[in-house]
């Protein structure tokens, strides 16, 4: 598996940069993902991932509605924190599994 | 030898029909255009209209008559004789709708302001318009014009370009 160090700390990352282990996780690591992706993180952000991460541990999917009406956030909020492809990056960022839903 | 990849950029989807399924053939693909970033641009023609007509949007159903894939819930074939039944269309369009509710898919009119929400555009058809005498006031309020052909294959242009008939 491959391998990626992020702040210092190396990590198991599958071939399109994905967490594969989300237990590996720290808010310095999610900072360093996110400068790739070209974001700054603020704490609007991070409630958001700790959000996603708890959902995904529960094993619910990953839906952008259910991002919506988590109460964080509108959708539109969403797309403005996480510009371009806002499931994915708060996703790979969050250090969980690129989402499985279409929706 | 390397192949090259060309991402797509835009879609500009085209939605001709008033089905439950094939409206929400258009939203699912353009939703999931917006996710991934693509500019998004979606037509609405001809019985495609009562997806984002007020008055129709929250009332589509999915037809019962003359469709081989349907099938009854135990995967048994639904005969069309049965779908003539009255009451039988909205039963099994309610049962669509529940499904697809238990899936996370929103109604019409969430699924189209998720898509705006994330930049996605909403056009309608002019000729299809005049053609059902409908008004832009008849349509959902975030219907960004309404566009003759013309003026939809003019957003179609640039690279990385596809337009989808759903």
């Amino acid at each position: 598996m491959a391998q990626k160090n992020f702040a210092g700390i190396s990590v198991d990352v599958n071939d399109e940069g994905y967490m594969t282990n989300p237990s590996q996780w720290t808010k310095d690591i999610a900072r360093e993902i996110a400068k790739e992706e070209g974001i700054e993180l603020t704490e609007k952000h991070y409630s958001l991932l700790e959000f996603l991460r708890q959902k995904q541990a529960k094993g619910e999917s990953l839906t952008i509605r259910s991002v919506g009406t988590s109460g964080f956030i509108d959708i539109k909020g969403f797309y403005q924190l996480f510009p371009g492809a806002p499931m994915k990056k708060a996703a790979k960022i969050a250090g969980i599994p690129k989402p499985a839903s279409c929706v | 030898m390397v192949k090259e990849e060309f991402p797509l950029k835009k879609v500009c989807i085209i939605c001709a029909k008033g089905t439950i399924e094939d409206v929400y053939a258009t939203l699912v693909m353009s939703n999931g255009a917006v996710m991934e970033g693509i500019e998004t641009k979606i037509f609405f023609t001809f019985f495609g209209l009562d997806a984002i007509t007020k008055k129709q949007m929250k009332s589509l159903h999915t037809g019962t008559v003359g469709n081989p894939a349907m099938r009854m819930p135990g995967g048994l074939p639904f005969p069309t004789l049965l779908g003539i039944l009255p009451g039988v269309e909205a039963g099994v369009s309610s049962m669509m709708k529940s499904q697809m509710e238990a899936l996370d898919i929103p109604p019409v009119q969430e699924f189209l302001e998720m898509i705006e929400a994330g930049g996605g555009e909403v056009f309608a058809c002019k000729l299809a318009m005049d053609m059902f005498k409908l008004k832009k006031e008849d349509l959902w309020d975030g219907v960004k014009a309404v566009l003759t052909v013309g003026e939809f294959y003019e957003m179609c242009g640039g690279l990385q370009t596809q337009i989808i008939f759903t």
